[in-house]
């Protein structure tokens, strides 16, 4: 691992000035920086730890929303109360994610900062085939190699990477915010936007960019919408756990009438329901059009099938990756019947 | 506010329940440091990325992967690695007991980050059943896959508390 020097932050607002440096990095878990560093992904000279910052941690209950702090753990908020209670799908993400052990270090701060897990990309360096995130501009060898495992929605012919946060997509579902700090002082940033995709980054003029975080701006923590409907967040991987997603699908539902949700049998109508996709895109990937059209529908597979297909019609997959579209219909439909109590 | 960037930084820890200082650079992994420098090697070297679990420790009772976790990370943590599992008069572990009992290892190589994962998992009671310890056991890899034993002795070991 390449050498570094390492300081320990005594306040967030210290660690906003150390940023102004672009050759710093900040270190929470260090289940990615790590391993960026052994890769050659990441190259900077120096490392602000912010584990002891008191002020970025605990789980609240403030007014209407939840509060995490930007060092909770994924094992801390899939098993804290407040979480499973009132952000259900959030809880089922992390608990969902790696494994027991990384779970007690990697923190929702540094989650959603995760690179693409593209093979391609992960290469040591010196990386023996094009890749754009390496190489600006070297062009994709994923594209023109394997590639069934990469995104059917708003990829470039520059990179075809998905972002495979499992939390991401819970957060994007539950209508987010994520507390910012920067050089300009606090801010919030709405998850169903905090992630762009390969095309909004190059209408943006900065194709390499993959998230709206600005350059010095840290993580501080998340505010939820508390919310009492019911949640789900179904994962397709290929073996039954310790395994990034195909793809995966969170949701909330809320039904019509009274007791609905205990009944959540045949006949249920879904009142409300918000729903997001999972490594389909480098962002997490909500359906506005079925949400839109979901309130009336019965809470049935057969009723929810077309809705879901609708609001996917635009998906344009690779060649190696169909299959993707229609797992992720299908995972979409059981998050839905999950979240509504059919299961 | 300027922060003091380190090259070399004095770290206290306690392992195995013995208080010590050590000087590091930065950038070596608690992994490295428990077997190049306190001469302890029951926690291995497998994959170096989080994914095997071989290297599995805990760090204030809490199960990590030593790959991903920096000594200056440690300060002030107590460790407590394979080497610190036994009493001190040498007798097994019970979770050590419960794996000999079941056979639940071939080679041997993933067993020390199997044990220190298996005592946190029944530490924070996630042994409710097969599919329980199955699902939380899941970031230890077993090429020899001894899985059906592992669970069993976990099982076994929990009923012993």
């Amino acid at each position: 691992m390449r050498d570094f020097a390492y300081a320990r932050a005594a306040t967030a607002a210290s660690v906003v000035s150390t940023l102004a440096d672009p050759d710093t990095s900040v270190i929470a878990g260090g289940t990615e920086l790590l391993n960026w560093f052994r890769l050659g992904i990441a190259d900077v000279g120096r490392v602000v730890d912010i584990g002891g910052l008191d002020e970025l941690r605990g789980i609240t209950r403030d007014g209407d929303d939840v509060r995490i702090g930007a060092l909770a753990t994924l094992n801390e908020i899939g098993e804290h109360p407040l979480v499973t209670r009132l952000a259900g799908a959030l809880a089922s993400a992390c608990l969902q994610a790696a494994s027991a052990q990384v779970r007690n270090r990697a923190t929702i701060g540094g989650n959603v900062l995760q690179r693409t897990r593209c093979p391609y990309f992960r290469a040591e360096e010196p990386v023996p085939w094009p890749c754009h995130k390496r190489d600006p501009g070297s062009g994709c060898a994923s594209l023109a190699g394997r590639h069934e495992r990469q995104a059917i929605f708003g990829w470039t012919p520059g990179c075809v990477a998905v972002q495979p946060s499992d939390p991401a997509v819970a957060l994007a579902a539950l209508d987010a915010r994520a507390e910012v700090l920067g050089p300009a002082g606090p801010r919030t940033i709405s998850m169903r936007e905090f992630h762009l995709t390969q095309r909004e980054a190059a209408d943006m003029g900065e194709p390499l960019r993959e998230t709206r975080l600005g350059p010095g701006e840290l993580i501080t923590g998340y505010r939820l919408p508390a919310s009492t409907d019911g949640q789900a967040y179904v994962k397709v991987r290929e073996r039954a756990s310790y395994e990034y997603a195909i793809v995966s699908a969170a949701a909330t539902v809320r039904l019509t009438g009274d007791g609905a949700r205990a009944a959540g049998a045949d006949g249920q109508r879904i009142a409300a329901a918000r729903i997001a996709l999972g490594s389909v895109a480098q962002r997490p990937w909500r359906l506005p059009a079925a949400e839109a059209e979901l309130p009336g529908t019965p809470l049935t597979r057969e009723a929810l099938t077309p809705v879901i297909e609708r609001a996917m019609a635009d998906a344009a997959p690779l060649p190696q990756n169909g299959f993707k579209v229609t797992m992720a219909r299908a995972a979409a439909v059981r998050s839905l019947l999950e979240a509504g109590g059919v299961s | 506010m300027t922060l003091d960037f380190a090259h070399r930084m004095d770290v206290a820890l306690r392992l195995n329940g013995r208080d010590l200082t050590t000087v590091v650079s930065p950038r070596t992994t608690l992994l490295d440091w428990l077997r190049e420098e306190a001469g302890l090697t029951g926690a291995k070297k497998g994959c170096n990325e989080g994914a095997c679990g071989t290297c599995t420790v805990l760090v204030d009772g809490r199960r990590m992967n030593g790959c991903l976790t920096l000594v200056v990370q440690c300060a002030g943590r107590a460790v407590t690695t394979v080497e610190g599992l036994a009493g001190p008069d040498g007798g097994l572990h019970p979770v050590q007991r419960a794996f000999a009992d079941h056979d639940a290892f071939q080679c041997g190589y993933c067993t020390p980050g199997q044990l220190m994962s298996a005592v946190a998992c029944i530490a924070e009671g996630h042994t409710a059943d097969d599919a329980s310890v199955r699902e939380w056991m899941s970031g230890n890899i077993c090429r020899c896959s001894a899985y059906p034993q592992i669970t069993a002795a976990v099982l076994a070991a929990r009923a012993q508390r």
